[in-house]
Order: C-alpha cells, then sequence, then structure tokens
C-alpha cells in the first residue's frame, strides 16, 4: 500500500471539479489526481499512489545524489548527508 | 427495379441472441446460416451432421480440451474466437502433436450481439485458416439473460504426435537450458488494462497466437527437446514450477534474462504485479538438452513469435522441485507460485 | 524506467554494500517499517547481500495487516447486505476475519469490487444511486491523503450514498509503542519514505531523541534502501542518534502540506488497535464530526460483534520485530497464503507473505 511509482504527466484536466492528470508510466498511461501537487507542470516527473499524486519528484536533487554517490565512491571518500542540517537541528 | 441485398450482415446490426436461437428450430437454423456457417464452411462442416467422420492419419493421437470465458470480450490484440481457437492448437503442439480438428461449443447468452457473435466467429475462422487446422463440429446453446456472461467457447482439438518425439514435463534433467520464446506478461496485462473500472490507457496488446508452426519448425530440427510448455493462467512462474516438481529438479533462471515490454513493465509497476505471474498466450517455456539450446533459440527467433526468445536459465540438481532466480544484485530468492485469483477470467 | 532502474542499478549497490561492510564494526539491528519496503528487500535478496552483522527486523508497516479484527468484520456484515456495494483496495479481499473474507462473501453473492483509488469508488457511487457505496479506508499516512480526498469530494457534490470504514493508522507512535516495548531489540530505524513524503520526518526527531536511535527517511528501490541502510549504520557506528534523509527527491522535513492541510480537514487524531498489537494510544485517525455521515460503521448497525483470532497466529510478534516469520511454528504449516491465520500472511505488504513467497526453504539455497 506504501507503493508509489514514479510517472511522467502528459496533461492536466479538470474533472467534477478535481485537478486530474494524466500520468505516463513506461508507456502505460494512468489517471491521477493532483490536487496534492498543485505547482505541478506538464513534464514533471511525480510518484503515484492509490490513483494520487503525492509528491513532484525533484529531479535536481535525484541527478545530485546519484552524481555524487558515482563520483565519491570513485574517489573512495564517504558520503555526507544529502540536505544541510537545519539550524534547528544544530 | 428491385435491389437485391447481396450480404444478409447488415440486418444483423439491430439484433441479439434470442433464447429461440438455442432451441434448434427454425431460428437456430438462420443463427447458423447467417452467423456460423458463412465464415465457417468445409466438407465437414457442410454437412450439417450431429458428428464429423474423421480419418485420422496413422500415429498417436493427443486430444485436448479447453473451455474460455475471458472478460472482456474484445480486448486489445484479439477476442474470445481466436483465443479459443489459438489456445487449444498450443495445447496440442506443446506435446508435441500436429493439430488437425477442433470442434467448437458456445454457450451465448440471451441480448448478446449479433454482430459480436460474427465477429468472433469470423476471427475463429481466420484463425484456423492461419494456423491450418479444420474446425469439423460445434454446438451452440443459449442461456437466460445473467446465466452466462455474453459468450463461453469450448474447443476440444485432436492432433498427431509426431513420430520421435517425446515432450513431458517429466522430462527435465539436470544441465538443461531453458528458454523462454519472448516477452511475458502482455495477454494479462492487456486484459487487466482493458477492463472497465480502471483508468487505465495503454497500447499493451495480448500476444494471442498459434505457435505450431514454430513449434513443428523447431522439433523438425531438433526432435529431442524435453519439455514444452505454453505458460498461461499464472504465467511463467507457474509453468517453471511445474516442470520442477514434475521431474523433481531444481530450475534457476536470471532476473536479467527476463524479457518484458516497457509499457507491460510499467503496467505491473503501478499495480504491484509480477510479470512472471502473468498470462501469456502466444509464448514458449522450453526445455532442451545444453547442447541444441544455441540451434533452438535461432529456430525460435527465425519465427514471428519468437523473435524475442532468450536463454532465461537452467536446470540444476539442487533444489529439487524448487524454482530459483537470481536476481540483478547477486542474491538468490525463490520464484513461487502466484497466490490466485490477482487477474480473474483471463483466458 | 526513469527513477527507478537508476535505483536498481546493481553496480551502484554493490558500492553501497561494500561501504556498508566496510563501516560496520559491530551487530546492529534496524528495522524497516513499511511493508513495501520489507518486500523489496525480500524479493532483491538485500537481507542475503548484507554482513552478517547486519540484522534487519520487520516493521508494522502494513495497514491491512494492523486493521482491527472489529473493523474486518463488520466489513464483512456490510459487504453481505445487497443493498451495498463494496469496494476496497486488493488485498483487503483475503485477510482473515474470523470465520470468512470478504473473498468468500464475494462468492456467496455480495457485491464485492476492487478499486485502485478511493475515487474510483466514489465514481461507483455516483453511477450506483439506488445502492450503498462502502469503501475500506485502509492505510497508513501515504494513503491518509487519499482516503480523505474521496470523503471530502463526496461532501462537496453532496454524495450521500457514499461511506467509508476507516482504518488509518500512523507511524511515529507505531515506532513508539515498539521502542517502548520491554522486548525491544532495533537500534535504528529505516523510516517509510512515502509515508514521509506527505507528513515529513520533523516529528520524528523527538523520537530520535527521546528513545536515543537514529531514523533515516528510505525509499523502496534497492539502492534506496541500501543508502537507507548505510546512512543508519554510519549514525549508529558514531553514536548520533538523528534524523537524516536519504530519499532526498520525494521526502522533505515539513513534507505535503496541502495533504495534510486536507488531512486535518477530515480526519482527527485518535487511540486505535493494531491487531496483533494492541492499543497504541493517538496512533489512528477518525472521521470528524462534520464527516460523520460518512462514516460506515455509524451509517450501518453492525455492532453485534464476535470475534475469535487463531491460537497460532504469532503475527504480533512479527509485526513488532520481535520474531522472523519462519520463527512462527505455524509458517508454511497450518499458515500459508491459500489458508491464512493472519493478515500478515495475505497482505501484499504483510512480513509473513514476503518470507513466503521469497524466502521459504532459504536454507535450502
Amino acid at each position: 500500500m506504501c507503493l508509489a511509482i514514479p510517472g511522467k504527466l502528459l496533461e492536466i484536466v479538470d474533472e467534477n471539479g478535481l485537478k486530474m492528470g494524466t500520468v505516463d508510466v513506461n508507456g502505460s498511461k494512468t489517471r491521477a489526481c493532483l490536487e496534492y501537487v498543485p505547482d505541478i507542470q506538464v513534464g514533471q516527473y511525480t510518484i503515484i499512489h492509490a490513483g494520487f499524486a503525492l509528491k513532484i519528484i525533484d529531479e535536481e536533487e535525484a541527478a545530485e545524489s546519484l552524481k555524487l554517490w558515482e563520483e565519491l565512491f570513485e574517489s573512495g571518500a564517504f558520503l555526507p548527508d544529502e540536505e544541510p542540517p537545519s539550524p534547528e537541528s544544530l | 427495379m428491385t435491389i437485391v441485398p447481396v450480404c444478409p450482415s447488415p440486418i444483423l446490426q439491430h439484433e441479439t441472441v434470442q433464447m429461440a436461437h438455442g432451441a434448434g428450430g427454425r431460428l437456430s437454423q438462420t443463427l447458423m446460416q447467417r452467423v456460423f456457417m458463412p465464415h465457417l464452411h468445409n466438407a465437414f462442416l457442410d454437412l450439417l451432421d450431429d458428428q464429423a467422420k474423421l480419418d485420422l492419419p496413422a500415429g498417436r493421437t493427443a486430444f485436448t480440451t479447453d473451455t474460455y470465458v475471458v472478460s472482456p470480450v474484445f480486448f486489445p490484440g484479439g477476442n474470445i474466437g481466436e483465443l479459443a481457437v489459438n489456445g487449444t492448437v498450443n495445447d496440442l503442439s506443446v506435446g508435441g502433436a500436429t493439430p488437425i480438428y477442433l470442434s467448437a461449443g458456445f454457450v451465448l447468452e440471451e441480448g448478446f450481439s449479433l454482430v459480436e457473435l460474427e465477429t468472433i466467429v469470423k476471427s475463429m475462422a481466420e484463425a484456423a485458416r492461419k494456423a491450418e487446422v479444420m474446425i469439423v463440429t460445434g454446438d451452440t446453446k443459449v442461456v437466460g439473460k445473467g446465466q452466462c456472461d455474453r459468450i463461453f467457447i469450448n474447443t476440444s482439438g485432436i492432433g498427431i504426435i509426431r513420430e520421435g518425439v517425446n515432450l513431458s514435463c517429466r522430462n527435465l534433467q539436470p544441465g538443461d537450458t531453458i528458454i523462454l520464446s519472448g516477452t511475458v506478461g502482455d495477454h494479462g496485462m492487456a486484459i487487466m488494462t482493458s477492463r472497465e473500472g480502471l483508468s487505465f490507457q495503454s497500447r499493451i496488446t495480448s500476444d494471442c497466437a498459434a505457435l505450431n508452426a514454430m513449434i513443428a519448425a523447431v522439433l523438425d530440427v531438433v526432435p529431442s527437446v524435453h519439455a514444452m510448455r505454453d505458460p498461461t493462467r499464472g504465467g511463467v512462474a507457474a509453468t517453471l514450477n511445474e516442470l520442477a516438481v514434475s521431474s523433481a529438479v531444481g530450475i534457476e533462471i536470471n532476473e536479467t534474462a527476463i524479457p518484458v515490454k516497457p509499457d507491460v513493465r510499467g503496467a505491473c509497476e503501478l499495480l504491484g504485479i509480477d510479470p512472471l505471474h502473468v498470462a501469456n498466450e502466444g509464448k514458449l517455456v522450453l526445455a532442451v538438452a545444453g547442447e541444441y539450446a544455441g540451434t533452438v533459440l535461432d529456430l525460435l527467433r527465425s519465427c514471428e513469435p519468437g523473435r524475442d526468445a532468450v536463454i532465461i536459465g537452467s536446470v540444476v540438481n539442487d533444489h529439487p522441485g524448487m524454482v530459483v532466480m537470481r536476481t540483478a544484485f547477486g542474491s538468490r530468492r525463490i520464484v513461487d507460485l502466484p497466490l490466485g485469483e490477482q487477474l480473474p477470467r483471463i483466458c | 524506467m526513469k527513477y527507478i532502474d537508476e535505483y536498481r542499478n546493481p553496480q551502484l549497490a554493490r558500492k553501497l554494500l561494500d561501504e556498508i561492510r566496510r563501516k560496520t564494526t559491530r551487530h546492529w539491528t534496524i528495522m524497516e517499517i513499511c511493508g513495501g519496503q520489507t518486500h523489496s528487500i525480500l524479493r532483491n535478496g538485500i537481507d542475503q547481500l548484507l554482513p552478517d552483522t547486519i540484522e534487519l527486523v520487520h516493521g508494522p508497516g502494513c495497514p491491512v495487516c494492523v486493521t482491527p479484527l472489529e473493523s474486518i468484520e463488520r466489513a464483512l456484515l456490510i459487504a453481505s447486505r445487497k443493498d451495498v456495494i463494496f469496494t476496497s483496495f486488493g488485498d483487503m479481499l483475503r485477510v482473515p476475519g474470523s470465520s470468512k473474507d470478504l473473498f468468500m462473501v464475494r462468492s456467496e453473492g455480495g457485491d464485492v469490487r476492487i478499486v485502485f483509488s478511493p475515487l474510483d469508488a466514489l465514481q461507483i457511487a455516483r453511477d450506483n444511486l439506488q445502492k450503498e457505496v462502502v469503501f475500506f479506508a485502509v492505510g497508513f499516512e501515504t494513503t491518509a491523503p487519499a482516503n480523505a480526498m474521496a470523503v471530502y469530494q463526496a461532501a462537496r457534490e453532496g454524495i450521500l450514498n457514499f461511506s467509508v470504514i476507516v482504518s488509518q493508522v500512523m507511524v511515529p507512535p507505531a515506532m513508539r509503542a515498539i521502542l517502548s516495548s520491554p522486548d525491544n531489540r532495533v537500534q535504528g530505524f529505516l523510516a517509510a519514505g512515502h509515508v514521509c513524503a506527505i507528513m515529513g520526518y520533523a516529528e520524528y526527531e523527538p523520537v530520535a531523541r527521546d528513545f536515543h536511535v537514529p531514523i533515516v527517511p528510505t525509499g523502496f528501490e534497492p539502492v534506496d534502501l541500501l543508502a537507507g541502510i548505510l546512512k543508519t549504520v554510519e549514525l549508529l557506528e558514531e553514536g548520533r542518534a538523528e534524523v537524516v534523509n536519504r530519499y532526498g527527491r520525494v521526502v522533505s522535513r515539513e513534507g505535503n502540506l496541502v495533504a495534510q492541510e486536507t488531512i486535518g480537514k477530515v480526519f482527527e487524531v485518535t487511540d486505535r488497535q493494531w491487531r496483533g498489537i494492541g492499543l497504541i494510544p493517538g496512533s489512528g485517525l477518525s472521521l470528524r464530526a462534520d464527516f460523520s455521515q460518512y462514516d460506515a460503521e455509524k451509517k450501518f448497525d453492525v455492532t453485534h460483534i464476535c470475534t475469535s483470532e487463531s491460537p497460532l497466529c504469532m503475527s504480533g510478534s512479527v509485526l513488532q520485530g520481535i520474531l522472523k516469520p519462519d520463527d512462527c511454528p505455524a509458517f508454511a504449516r497450518e499458515c500459508t497464503p491459500e489458508h491464512p491465520l493472519g493478515a500478515t500472511m495475505v497482505s501484499s505488504e504483510g512480513a509473513c507473505a514476503a518470507y513466503y513467497n521469497y524466502h521459504r526453504n532459504a536454507y535450502l539455497l
């Protein structure tokens, strides 16, 4: 039930007053409610769960972390924390 | 000037199956003449006897039966009619038999569209023609509305087992290669995604196909294939488990070798379904002695339904009766039978 | 597939495993909360690939598994009614009640339908005005926004033939309950990535502090899981009881505020029974008073419930990570997916089901 699959938003429509979208998952398209990602644009990626888009995938963050992992492992260095610690947690 | 209608079909537009169509009287004859016989006609059917009198070629006879209740009746890539023909042709062929004759029994729901029925019958005729089999006898019954879901079809088939061929799920030997003739999950996911209630659009089409020509091409050159099965309900996982248990051997397969079309994969991910558990209607799993694996692979790939054939694993002495998969990460885990009715009425 | 294949890269997984091996100096017991993570670990054999000094225990992150028996019984009664179309996510169908399951109710003539989204259930209500449509709203915080929206939308459109049985549970109270147990062995947590996508991870910081455990929001693909385990090991080795995010592409500290707002409009926090575990205070959600007309358990008179659990079922201990599924004497004997004694053997996120499907006879491999 925590299964949420990444897909690309292809179009935004209105259905019964709800913002809905068609999301492409590797060539299969599914309908998802976009009310929880109000800022999403066509072409962006999101995760779909129970017919709802839950979050816009942060593509920069994803690319950064993958790149970082690759580079750091090449150089044999440690992996730093992904987010700089917030002031409250210091 | 009188205009004589050449083809009665346009009249069918507004007509549906009635109880009387199954009663054996005049309306039954009308149904026969207007829907079935324009498409299904041959020396046997044209006699309109209660039975087909056949001269069978010499050799051992194989006989099979299967009933098709798929819903929806029309799905991307086919319909219940061609499924009924191809499925029975394949059941004979995987036993090493050359299919020759089929029967076709229909249970029709009152109210079923005659246009749709004719489309299905036409598809069956076409599928039979392609597979070079004849439908030689049949039957039609009609039941009241709600007593069956539109149309159910039973096909039984007779074939002659090829000389020098011994295909059995008990024949697997350690050292055999396991070959899969193409991509998995196409049929089941085509059905799943075309059902009402799922806001899905996909281009996934069923792989429904007759495999007898491809099987003949393989057996002509390598008659010593040990086993062949078509992985229908339960998918490749069920078939491999049946083979492993019947032969009391272990089977090892490689996760990275299993071919899955991208949109089938996407649909499976979305629905949380394992492609190995999904039905196929135009695929083969073969077990063959290692030395012939390359030849069999080439033969399969030279045929249209086998163009994506791959080696997926091998038969081993270890863990008899169990199917184990080596994951992409190098770990190993069991490939079990699917739980049950993930996808009801897919064939 | 984008955002999946990169996180199934075997080379990257291998590197992460090597780093885990390098960093681990002693035995650590780490719990993954979410059933989806459990299945991914077992399906990909990650538990086999980790060094023996890392023990993964599986948590109660299976909302189907922890739905109280009373709710199941009420659902079965409601589903049996001729005026009801009962809708549910797929894996609720085989969850055993005291004597039957929804699948059996369907075969006895009940109109029980699988839906993939609560909005599908709402559509069924629109299309079948002469029937009552009931949806089994089961889930963790990941599913709460979807379930909330169905109710919210029903109210907005004035759809009256729709109601829900609510079985919403929350992760942080469950974590506290596990950590407070005298049998607890868990030293670090992989937090459920999609739960955190909704709720953020700020609420785990007091848990980390109070119980001195590191908590790492983690995804579901093998690379995500290994990255989460690596970070957890690093924190454990350094004695740092902190929350550090390893699912940054989807999880932020504050989470999805719009979703949280809608959840707050429709639901309120309550105490909740967890099947096999018992009462965990403040661990559930129920409908707020202004949405009480959508509460199926109020709408239908289903008060006379008798329940009986199999005495052999040990799913409670499994859910708390005290036992592994194959430690249970009934595992793969009296209890199988075809004849489950408890929910953990049938749910797509249940640990017992995962062990049965991927891990059974592992000693032979």
